[in-house]
């Protein structure tokens, strides 16, 4: 599998690297190079044992490595923005950052750079080497030392010092191709001392093709920074998205990361949080919601280095027909980092025989003053609240739809933009229902 | 003389086991509207495994005889269908249900009664009067009404919830399963106060209770001993008396004698 990729890179490493910057090809041979050592990724690896990648990564994919133009403009097709939520609205086409129109957006504010990681690496190459690679490069993972060696491109944000962002910012993910096609990018952002902003991800499909998308998204919160993450997973069957979060927090920052799988084939998210500051609070949520044969796994670490923070876990998944989850919930607590507080939850619920989902809590507690728990549960809904809903008129249908509603709720309860809440409830609700959740309105979804 | 009203419920030899076991064997009852039927007995009689089977409980198995509640074969029907016929029962337990508000799922339960009588739902506005009216009527906190489905009420809540939903429900015929039970007698005089006013010569109640207690405050026509799976003595209040003054033994000892 690994062969044509090898291949490919020694065959075409001269245009990857001249459609991209400097500063990410200084790396790029590195990374390469740790590919070649340890190739994709399989479940016979600790971390992977829940991500089956066999099958999607046995097919032959096309990749973009000369910068082609894709023919679509996602500010005239798109309109699948979140009723009464006003945002920053940028693209990420295939594996490329679609240039800005500039009468979409309203001005930023001063001294915010938001656009693409390529441009920036090349109008700013001091402040993108101060940062870039700085928690992805040399990891021993496969995915993540691939997507150093083929990103060309991606999303870029910057906060300065004390700027708050008056608005969320949205980057959209858009896949379209006429043939199978795949997409590594490499995704920058960069908050500064006071810094505050909010980020929502979504991921669509606009092609009936097979697709991989392989991005890895590094976040740098410094100090008395606060930063809210939404991801939104809402695209087809055929799809196989594996993503990677990298998030450092400096001392008092504050981090929310909310990752919602609505709707995909083969998902695969690694998360990992460092707290390497005191007095943070960290929230890391995520929910699930699986059928036919989904697979969703998310690989989640939270590692406190110092004493004296916080950090709340919560994943919800509802699976159903034959669909597979798995969770990994790692806590590291470092031998110095006293007083840390870290709580771990994993619900699911299964609807069927067929659903399978595998949890793993894992814990690594060096500090003997700390507050640490965890939980995990796998059941079914509740029998006599069924009972007690249909016995009211409610219809079975009914009453599992609102049981299995009220799960979720407390993950979408931790999404502090309220139009943003109101319309992942709704999305949510539709796609309990069985009813396709795309974004109502979006030309590209339908 | 009362004209003779006709039949609401009527329970023929009904036999109905859980997990094998056989609790009801041979229960026969007719209920005619405007009627309060209590249902006394010692602990383990079938009393509870009455209700859940007249409300269609899925872990309950009728194994021989006929219900139908105005003509119509009861157990044929899923217990919604059942409970938007008019059927309702007040549990012993009432469930928490995290996550679903008391309004929505009010909500959802009016209408889907609307549904099955082929009403249109109730609007916004008259949903609230609606329940603003029901929630005075039950004397219930406002606060009780923001939350989610009986979570964190307190025993006598969670009963006065049931009254209120049974408010809110208008139901043809209501079934009471030891709604007095862990209830302090101002939360029983507020309970039967809200059945009391509910009370009409259309509908019916069922009031199942171990003590007499209750019916200091809703006065039965008719009150019966359900011993063994089966009503084994029938009469009227001043049954309800004898037997809080007497106990069960004896009836146990005249039934065991036979």
């Amino acid at each position: 599998m690994e062969e044509q990729y090898i291949n490919l890179y020694q065959q075409y490493q001269e245009q990857i690297k001249g459609h991209a910057a400097s500063v990410m090809n200084e790396s790029r041979d590195a990374s390469f190079g740790l590919f070649e050592e340890l190739g994709f990724p399989t479940s016979k690896l600790e971390n992977y044992k829940y991500t089956d990648l066999t099958e999607p990564l046995s097919i032959e994919y096309g990749l973009n490595l000369n910068r082609l133009k894709i023919p679509v403009n996602p500010y005239e097709v798109f309109k699948c923005d979140v009723p009464g939520i006003h945002s920053y609205l940028y693209f990420v086409l295939n594996d490329g950052f679609y240039p800005v129109h500039d009468h979409h957006n309203d001005e930023l504010p001063k001294g915010v750079i938001i656009g693409s990681l390529k441009d920036v690496a090349e109008s700013h190459p001091e402040l993108v080497k101060a940062y870039y690679g700085k928690m992805s490069l040399g990891k021993k993972d496969g995915l993540i030392a691939f997507n150093g060696a083929f990103a060309q491109d991606g999303f870029f944000m910057y906060v300065p010092e004390d700027v708050i962002l008056d608005r969320p910012v949205q980057l959209v993910n858009i896949m379209r191709s006429d043939v199978d096609f795949m997409a590594n990018s490499h995704n920058l952002i960069i908050l500064e001392k006071g810094a505050k902003a909010q980020l929502l991800v979504c991921d669509h499909t606009m092609d009936d093709v097979r697709f991989v998308t392989n991005r890895v998204t590094e976040v740098f919160v410094d100090e008395n920074a606060s930063y809210e993450h939404y991801k939104l997973e809402n695209t087809h069957i055929k799809t196989t998205n594996l993503s990677t979060l990298l998030i450092d927090q400096k001392t008092s920052s504050n981090v929310l990361a909310n990752v919602i799988t609505l709707h995909n084939g083969v998902t695969r998210n690694t998360i990992e949080i460092d707290v390497d500051g005191e007095h943070c609070e960290t929230l890391l949520c995520g929910m699930v919601i699986g059928d036919k044969k989904q697979q969703v796994d998310n690989f989640t670490s939270i590692i406190h280095n110092k004493p004296n923070s916080h950090s709340t876990e919560l994943f919800k998944y509802v699976l159903d027909d034959r669909s597979k989850g798995g969770f990994t919930g790692k806590l590291y607590v470092a031998r110095d980092s006293q007083k840390t507080q870290a709580y771990q939850t994993n619900k699911n619920i299964l609807m069927n025989k067929t659903a399978k989902m595998r949890t793993k809590p894992q814990l690594e507690i060096y500090a003997d003053d700390v507050k640490c728990s965890h939980g995990a549960t796998i059941g079914q809904l509740d029998e006599s609240a069924m009972f007690y809903m249909r016995q009211r008129g409610i219809p079975e249908k009914e009453a599992k739809l609102l049981l299995m509603f009220a799960f979720t709720a407390d993950v979408t309860e931790n999404i502090r933009i309220d139009a943003l809440k109101d319309r992942i409830k709704m999305l949510v609700e539709k796609r309990l229902r069985g009813e396709l959740s795309k974004c109502e309105g979006c030309v590209i979804c339908q | 003389m009362r004209p003779i009203p006709n039949i609401m419920l009527e329970i023929k030899d009904l036999h109905a086991s859980i997990n094998g076991k056989e609790i009801l064997k041979g229960l026969s009852l007719t209920v005619h509207p405007g009627e309060i039927h209590a249902i006394m007995g010692p602990n383990g009689a079938g009393k509870s495994t009455l209700s859940s089977v007249l409300t269609g409980n899925p872990a309950f198995e009728v194994t021989h005889g006929k219900v139908s509640f105005y003509g119509k074969d009861l157990l044929e029907l899923p217990p919604e269908d059942r409970a938007c016929e008019g059927i309702f029962l007040s549990f012993q337990y009432p469930v928490e249900i995290p996550g679903v508000s008391m309004v929505n799922f009010m909500r959802t339960a009016i209408n889907e009664h609307r549904k099955y009588n082929n009403l249109p739902p109730l609007s916004a506005t008259d949903f609230l009067r609606v329940m603003r009216e029901k929630k005075e009527l039950v004397e219930m906190d406002n606060k009780l009404t923001n939350r989610s489905v009986n979570e964190g009420f307190s025993g006598g809540e969670k009963k006065r919830n049931e009254i209120f939903q049974m408010a809110m429900l208008e139901p043809r015929l209501s079934i009471l399963d030891e709604t007095d039970s862990g209830l302090d007698i101002d939360a029983l005089r507020i309970v039967a106060n809200g059945v009391n006013k509910l009370k009409s010569p259309e509908n019916a109640s069922i009031v199942i209770t171990h003590y007499q207690r209750l019916l200091d405050y809703i006065i039965p026509d008719f009150v019966h001993v359900l011993y063994d799976g089966r009503i084994v003595k029938s009469g009227t209040k001043e049954l309800a008396l004898e037997l809080e003054k007497k106990g069960y033994d004896w009836i146990k000892q005249e039934v065991d004698k036979k």
